[in-house]
């Protein structure tokens, strides 16, 4: 990713808003961009989603098939996730190997789906030690105007949530894709002293700091990731929390439906 | 006051705009003595000189344009600017309200600092000259730069400045229109984040009818129930 | 085109009324629909669904060519990205350029050469981001369609557009906009890219087994289909600058 310049006036001004609680989009500080989301949005694979978040557009499929376990995991089933920043997205993206942006975004998605065990993988053995479903998780972002991070989460719990283990395949029945958690994750960004959610492009580039928190159905806490080179009190880590999980909330049901 | 005018026609590259010998202007091109359109936008026939007006499409700069430049890089004795445009315009030391001591450029603006020149000349290479040695061409502090397409600036100003104006009686900012697509807005922060979004809109909606009305319905929303 | 040894016997790529197996005509499109103007942060896009295939076209530019030692100092280049989402084929694709979207993108980039402009802007880059994002066959061509749109959409001064289609032979018959099946168990295969206006020809590949007669009337065809989609382009293009009336759009945007 190349960068741009980030023009003083501009800090100034979003931070100056920023402290009085307004944003230049007139959104209140703890306020999401309007959330839209198409299940199913791609027939080639076995479960979609393309995720609108404001403006910043990805879209997220999974493709399903069946494979070999890991030879630690052999009664297991298989999930990688990527991310591809496509250079149409936005002028500082550059085609080529994935950028270390890429890759933790694909791997933040993917703890988050993992750890939490939304798709437990023991569940996902045909023949155990030989066949297992192998689940690709191909994050594709579209259009960049801030927080992939959240976006690329949405789509890919609605792109899972919305998937069919193509059970024809071994001459059984296309089933649903078991998904057991919905956790939903929330990103803020500190600009000076003032945190807001769902950061826009301009104040993702003007933030000192930012959180990820996620969390589920049951208001516990099941991923947090901290970025950029400023810092948090551990208070400002408490409210994040809270407004988390409430935001998280919302969100939550946009994507079950 | 007369709104954009709904019904001109859009045309498209490719297609026959004229075939009565009248020159060919820009955003145009002239194949066997018809003028086809070049670019997406509204054709504009003047004394037998016929052009597209482009809708869209990034800045080009060109001689005596006010533009609002962004340093990204500096030398001992230039400044190079970002103007929102395919080429950068160096600027160099001798053309600024400063005397720059050779090295010293950094200490008058660096990196990420905004100001209002103008182009001097573009050459047939496109190479870009500016100045800021003019009384109203200065560095920028202070205030906020919203950029918009710069097919949008018209719109902005409006017929005889008539939009600028409104906008400015309500919100009370001061401003420069870069008609590079960057316009510097000052004032206090709230009159400040109204004037941008009044702007936002109008680059939103700059096709539609009824904008002028709608621009001053907002206006006079934001504005009710204010001392 | 796949090379298929086995071609199953009860697959009947045309019956004896002259319809192929989705019902359309030898000389029939699939359905198609393009939206001009799509995606916020390039200059220009579009998007197309035509049949099963979805693609997405951006343009940025111009802007400084980079790498500097590739610049043209007369001219702009045309450099055309032509990639394929790992979920927009049945069997995955892995993400990054394979060599059949390499050659698809230096086809692509000379198409659009041969119609921009270049001389207005030396030493710059219009850089084309084709992206497909569900795949049915004859996706370069829906990708050239959609970019044409995107280039107009960024206001880069062009003689004309582009349009772009397939025609193929299928069970001993010529004919028009092949889908994924037709193309698997099909004989030729021919897309082609033409300027709108005067039917130069800037793009032609084609891979199976045509008589010159046959190739006579595959092109025919797709002329006339890439008439009907230039008329689909254009409007494409009005649509997104229609005037509108304010009060539709007003809507969300009232403090």
């Amino acid at each position: 990713m190349s960068s741009e310049v980030v023009s003083e006036l501009l800090r100034e001004a979003i931070v100056k808003l920023a402290a009085s609680g307004r944003r230049a989009d007139g959104r209140a500080p703890d306020e999401v961009r309007p959330l839209k989301i198409e299940k199913n949005y791609v027939n080639t694979a076995e479960g979609s989603a393309r995720v609108k978040l404001g403006n910043t557009d990805v879209l997220v499929g999974v493709k399903i098939n069946t494979g070999v376990p890991y030879p630690d995991t052999p009664n297991s089933g298989v999930l990688t996730t990527s991310a591809e920043l496509i250079p149409m997205a936005s002028p500082t993206f550059e085609s080529g190997p994935p950028s270390p942006t890429a890759i933790e975004l694909a791997r933040v998605v993917d703890r988050g789906i993992r750890e939490t065990k939304t798709v437990d993988l023991d569940k996902l053995c045909i023949v155990p030690k030989e066949k297992v479903w192998v689940l690709f998780i191909d994050i594709h972002i579209l259009d960049y105007d801030g927080n992939l991070f959240d976006a690329s989460s949405y789509g890919t719990l609605a792109a899972l949530s919305s998937a069919k283990l193509p059970g024809s395949k071994i001459g059984g029945e296309d089933r649903p894709l078991p998904v057991d958690h919905w956790p939903v994750s929330i990103t803020a960004a500190k600009l000076r002293d003032t945190i807001v959610f769902d950061p826009g492009l301009d104040e993702e580039r003007i933030a000192d700091a930012r959180l990820t928190v996620a969390t589920d159905e049951n208001g516990d806490i099941r991923a947090m990731q901290k970025g950029l080179r400023g810092s948090f009190s551990y208070d400002e880590v408490r409210k994040v929390i809270a407004t988390a999980r409430t935001l998280g909330n919302g969100i939550r049901e946009i994507i079950r439906q | 006051m007369s709104d954009f005018d709904a019904t001109r026609h859009v045309v498209i590259p490719g297609e026959l705009i004229d075939s009565r010998g009248s020159k060919p202007g820009e955003g145009t091109y002239a194949e066997d003595g018809h003028v086809y359109a070049a670019k997406l936008g509204i054709v504009d026939l003047r004394e037998g000189l016929v052009s597209v007006i482009p809708l869209g499409g990034r800045y080009m700069p060109r001689a005596d344009d006010e533009v609002i430049g962004q340093v990204v890089d500096l030398g001992p004795s230039h400044w190079l600017l970002d103007i929102n445009a395919p080429y950068p315009a160096p600027l160099h030391a001798t053309e600024s309200p400063w005397r720059v001591d050779f090295g010293d450029t950094g200490r008058y603006m660096h990196i990420g600092d905004s100001a209002i020149c103008r182009i001097l000349q573009v050459d047939e290479t496109k190479r870009v000259q500016c100045t800021m040695q003019d009384s109203e061409l200065h560095k920028i502090e202070g205030g906020q730069i919203v950029e918009v397409s710069h097919s949008k600036v018209p719109r902005i100003i409006g017929k005889d400045g008539s939009m600028i104006q409104l906008i400015k009686s309500f919100t009370k900012v001061q401003g420069f229109v870069g008609q590079n697509g960057r316009i510097w807005i000052d004032g206090n922060p709230e009159d400040v984040m109204i004037a941008t979004r009044v702007i936002k809109l109008i680059e939103e909606h700059a096709q539609a009818v009824g904008l002028t009305e709608a621009v001053n319905a907002f206006l006079k929303d934001a504005y009710a129930g204010r001392a | 085109m796949e090379n298929i040894e086995h071609i199953p016997k009860e697959i009947q790529l045309v019956d004896d009324s002259g319809r192929r197996l989705d019902g359309r005509r030898l000389d029939e499109l699939r359905p198609i629909r393009i939206e001009a103007g799509v995606l916020k942060r390039p200059d220009g896009s579009a998007y197309i669904e035509w049949g099963g295939n979805r693609v997405l076209a951006a343009v940025y530019g111009p802007r400084e060519a980079h790498p500097r030692h590739l610049q043209d100092p007369a001219r702009a280049l045309v450099q055309c990205r032509y990639n394929m989402a790992p979920f927009s084929v049945s069997d995955r694709k892995r993400p990054g350029p394979d060599r059949r979207s390499v050659e698809i993108s230096k086809v692509t980039s000379e198409a659009f050469s041969a119609v921009v402009f270049t001389e207005q802007f030396p030493r710059t880059s219009v850089d084309v981001y084709i992206e497909v994002l569900q795949a049915d066959a004859g996706t370069r061509c829906a990708g050239i369609t959609a970019a044409s749109v995107a280039l107009a959409d960024a206001g880069i001064p062009m003689r004309d557009l582009i349009a772009s289609c397939a025609s193929g032979k299928i069970a001993g018959q010529v004919a028009l906009d092949l889908n994924k099946e037709e193309d698997n168990f099909g004989d030729a295969d021919c897309p082609m890219a033409v300027v709108a206006r005067t039917g130069e020809i800037v793009l032609l590949q084609m891979d199976g087994h045509l008589t010159e007669d046959e190739f006579d009337r595959a092109m025919k065809l797709s002329m006339d289909a890439a008439r009907r989609l230039n008329e689909m382009q254009r409007d494409a293009l009005r649509r997104r600058y229609a005037a509108t009336a304010m009060d539709e759009t007003l809507g969300g945007d009232a403090p």
